[in-house]
């Protein structure tokens, strides 16, 4: 039929245009001019690779800033056919996917206001809500803030000098104008392992 | 709500209107064969794919042309999927995908549904990513932009047999329009963050001392034609949240700019086919009307946060906050959930079934009233034309005209065939819901109970049919019921739909265009405006509002009560 020839042709000719022949010289290119942001922005440590500046990771040492809560999961090592919460697995970002009315949700941000043990005031939402991504580098400020006393003593340090750091890490909005001012828990805590 | 936050939502949606204008211009010359800057490439795909440019076809060649070229990219999609485990380019060795799961994600992606029923830094190679899903980004986009420069066609002139050729249309708006916006969208993305490589995985030994895989690819080419297709598949499973495919407020701002440009530059290109810009700025004015009420809506039901966690201590300063990343800012949210579900592009930068329930609802109505506002590129247009014509219709019951619109007279044929193509999103969505909710294999895939667990199967067929492709994410998916029943739902919001629209096309192409006379209803005033948007509303989101009642809603009055399930 005369629709088969110009079809195929195009379908494939654009295959080759558009799915390996642009994109090979479009990498080839970010490659050369733009290796550490083609490269997905890798953070590099005494020569190791430790993370990504753009990917959140997990703390729970006591001398160290704590990232959102993050739903990410694992295949069980034990069991294959199932699967464990792994918070911050890059490998598989996710979300909690719970609905605003669902008792499992709420009864897990109970769970994590709990744990923040006794407060006088709100607690941030960032700092019990899981991110959508799982991999939040981020946490808010008013989060930030409400850990400097816990690190400072955890490392000996005066508040105040944590509380600066704090400050210094803390990211404005894109172009001062669009986003929300934020803390990027890897950064700050590789300032902190840096200090003194 | 904070001035700052619509001040970031008014900046975004100025230089969407503003690169609209230059755009539009822009996209009337490309389909008038005035643009030539790659005519090798152009000359030879013609000569291999033996293509005259120059012949025109009519309603039925045009359409049947549409349908073999997206049934051959059907076909080479799901080959690639089903073989990407031994095909090269593929650092992660995952292994090909399952018949159902290739045949849904094909369906999805030559759809311009981009329904994804997998992740893909879990269940896609490279080379898939690359070779396979980009090309549908780019050949589904230029096929909705063909489609409807064919149906902008059928109002310039009278007596007319021939809307262009489908060929010619969808290389040039490949060649000329998408691939230098996705080249120079992609770079800006690669300054920004978004990785582009062909190198593996990385692993990384945190500070304390844990194993990090880092996924990595060549997604910022991938990301870029994603939102200027109005596609809105990720590259990664939890789209534009991945900090490597929103890694900050700028980026997101960027990708609403380019969900948003081209179906607003759209009606300035039909206004310039036709050759009456007041055309286009009328239709602008009814899309643009509804974008900013539904980011309102979504704006301050997010802002309020849930009265749930309120209750246990959580400050609501911030708003809800479940599902969501910190960088985008609330502002930026509500503009990118209301653009990604009124332009059809379904990419997300928060998760949708974590919204309150008020929230969730308004990407869900968007859709629902037909992805024209502004809709997907292309589908957006004609969809919006097939609303005029309704419109016009109704116009003249009232004084009791035969309803014209630019000048072709609008006759029972064309009302019965527009009456045909509205309906198949409504019986679609609410005939697959009502089955699935029902039946045990597919009810078995809803997650949340409640009301809640309704407004997931709901959401579904929605995004299926409406081409969208963004998901309340709770709903599993991945079985052979869902896969099988959302590509058909895809399959016949897509194609179900246009080919009435190309047989109006067809019909009024051929009338005569009668000169504007005294008595003309004119369709291009704020009366006209105001009807348009009334026969959106309650033509196209009438028939949802039972269903909606019983999920969202219903959950907004159970949470304000305290109820949880």
């Amino acid at each position: 039929m005369s629709f088969i020839r110009p079809a195929a042709t195009l379908v494939v000719g654009f295959t080759l245009l558009l799915g390996i022949a642009v994109p090979a010289a479009f990498t080839q290119v970010a490659g050369l001019v733009l290796p550490a942001r083609s490269g997905g922005s890798l953070v590099e440590r005494d020569g190791r690779v430790i993370g990504s500046a753009l990917i959140g990771q997990d703390f729970t040492d006591a001398r160290y800033f704590h990232p959102r809560p993050s739903a990410t999961s694992a295949t069980d090592p034990k069991d294959s056919s199932r699967t464990v919460d792994a918070p911050y697995n890059a490998a598989a970002g996710a979300a909690s996917q719970r609905g605003p009315s669902s008792q499992a949700l709420v009864e897990t941000v109970r769970q994590r206001v709990m744990a923040a043990g006794p407060v006088s005031a709100p607690i941030p939402a960032d700092a019990v809500t899981a991110s959508g991504s799982g991999l939040d580098p981020d946490i808010s400020p008013e989060n930030a803030g409400r850990q400097v006393a816990r690190v400072a003593q955890a490392r000996g340090l005066p508040e105040e000098r944590v509380r600066a750091l704090l400050a210094e890490s803390t990211t404005a909005p894109a172009l001062g104008f669009f986003g929300v001012p934020r803390v990027n828990v890897l950064r700050l805590n590789l300032s902190l392992d840096a200090m003194r | 709500m904070t001035l700052i936050g619509w001040a970031q939502i008014a900046l975004v949606l100025t230089l969407v209107l503003a690169a609209a204008m230059p755009l539009g211009r822009y996209i009337a010359a490309v389909a008038d064969g005035r643009v030539a800057w790659l005519r090798p490439m152009e000359t030879l795909l013609y000569r291999l794919g033996g293509i005259d440019p120059s012949r025109g076809q009519d309603w039925k060649g045009y359409a049947l042309a549409m349908l073999t070229a997206n049934a051959a990219g059907f076909l080479l999609l799901f080959a690639i999927l089903r073989l990407q485990g031994v095909l090269p380019l593929n650092p992660q060795g995952v292994p090909g995908m399952s018949s159902w799961l290739a045949f849904n994600t094909a369906v999805s992606f030559v759809t311009n549904t981009n329904w994804q029923a997998y992740s893909g830094e879990v269940a896609a190679s490279y080379l898939a990513q690359m070779a396979g899903l980009a090309v549908q980004n780019f050949l589904s986009a230029a096929t909705g932009i063909a489609l409807a420069l064919a149906v902008s066609r059928a109002f310039a002139r009278g007596g007319l047999r021939e809307l262009g050729s489908f060929w010619a249309d969808l290389t040039r708006v490949t060649l000329y329009i998408l691939l230098p916006l996705a080249l120079v969208l992609g770079a800006a993305f690669v300054a920004l963050g978004i990785p582009q490589t062909f190198a593996g995985p990385v692993t990384a030994t945190t500070l304390e001392g844990a194993e990090q895989l880092i996924p990595l690819g060549p997604a910022a080419f991938q990301v870029a034609i994603k939102h200027l297709g109005t596609n809105g598949g990720g590259f990664f499973g939890v789209n534009s949240l991945h900090p490597f495919e929103g890694p900050d407020a700028l980026v997101t701002a960027l990708q609403i700019w380019a969900q948003a440009v081209i179906p607003f530059a759209l009606c300035l290109t039909f206004a310039r086919i036709v050759g009456d810009r007041r055309q286009g700025r009328a239709l602008q004015a009814v899309m643009l009307g509804f974008v900013v009420a539904a980011t309102a809506a979504i704006y301050a039901a997010e802002a309020a946060g849930n009265p749930a966690f309120a209750a246990l201590g959580v400050d609501p300063a911030m708003g809800n906050m479940e599902g969501k990343d910190i960088r985008f800012g609330l502002p930026l949210v509500a503009l990118f959930t209301a653009t990604t579900t009124g332009a059809s592009c379904g990419a997300v930068n928060a998760m949708l079934d974590s919204f309150t329930p008020l929230g969730g609802m308004v990407p869900l109505f968007l859709i629902q009233l037909g992805e024209v506002l502004p809709g997907g590129v292309g589908s957006g247009l004609y969809g919006m034309l097939v609303f005029a014509l309704l419109a016009v219709f109704v116009a003249g019951l009232m004084v009791g005209r035969t309803p014209e619109y630019l000048g072709k007279k609008v006759q029972a044929r064309e009302i019965k065939l527009a009456m045909l193509a509205v309906l198949v999103l409504p019986a679609t969505i609410l005939g697959f819901t009502a089955i699935s909710v029902v039946l045990p294999q597919a009810a078995s895939s809803i997650q949340d109970a409640g009301p809640h667990g309704l407004t997931e199967m709901l959401y579904a067929y929605t995004s299926a049919a409406g081409n969208n492709g963004s998901a309340f994410g709770g709903l599993a998916a991945d079985t052979p019921w869902m896969n099988a029943t959302l590509g058909i739902a895809m399959l016949l919001g897509r194609f179900g739909y246009v080919v009435p629209v190309m047989a109006i096309a067809g019909s009024l192409a051929a009338k005569p265009r009668a000169p504007e006379g005294a008595g003309t209803f004119p369709t291009h005033g704020p009366l006209f405006v105001g009807l348009l948007a009334g026969v959106i509303l309650i033509l196209g989101g009438l028939q949802f509002l039972p269903s909606l009642s019983l999920g969202p809603i219903a959950e907004h009055f159970a949470l304000l009560a305290g109820k949880t399930f």
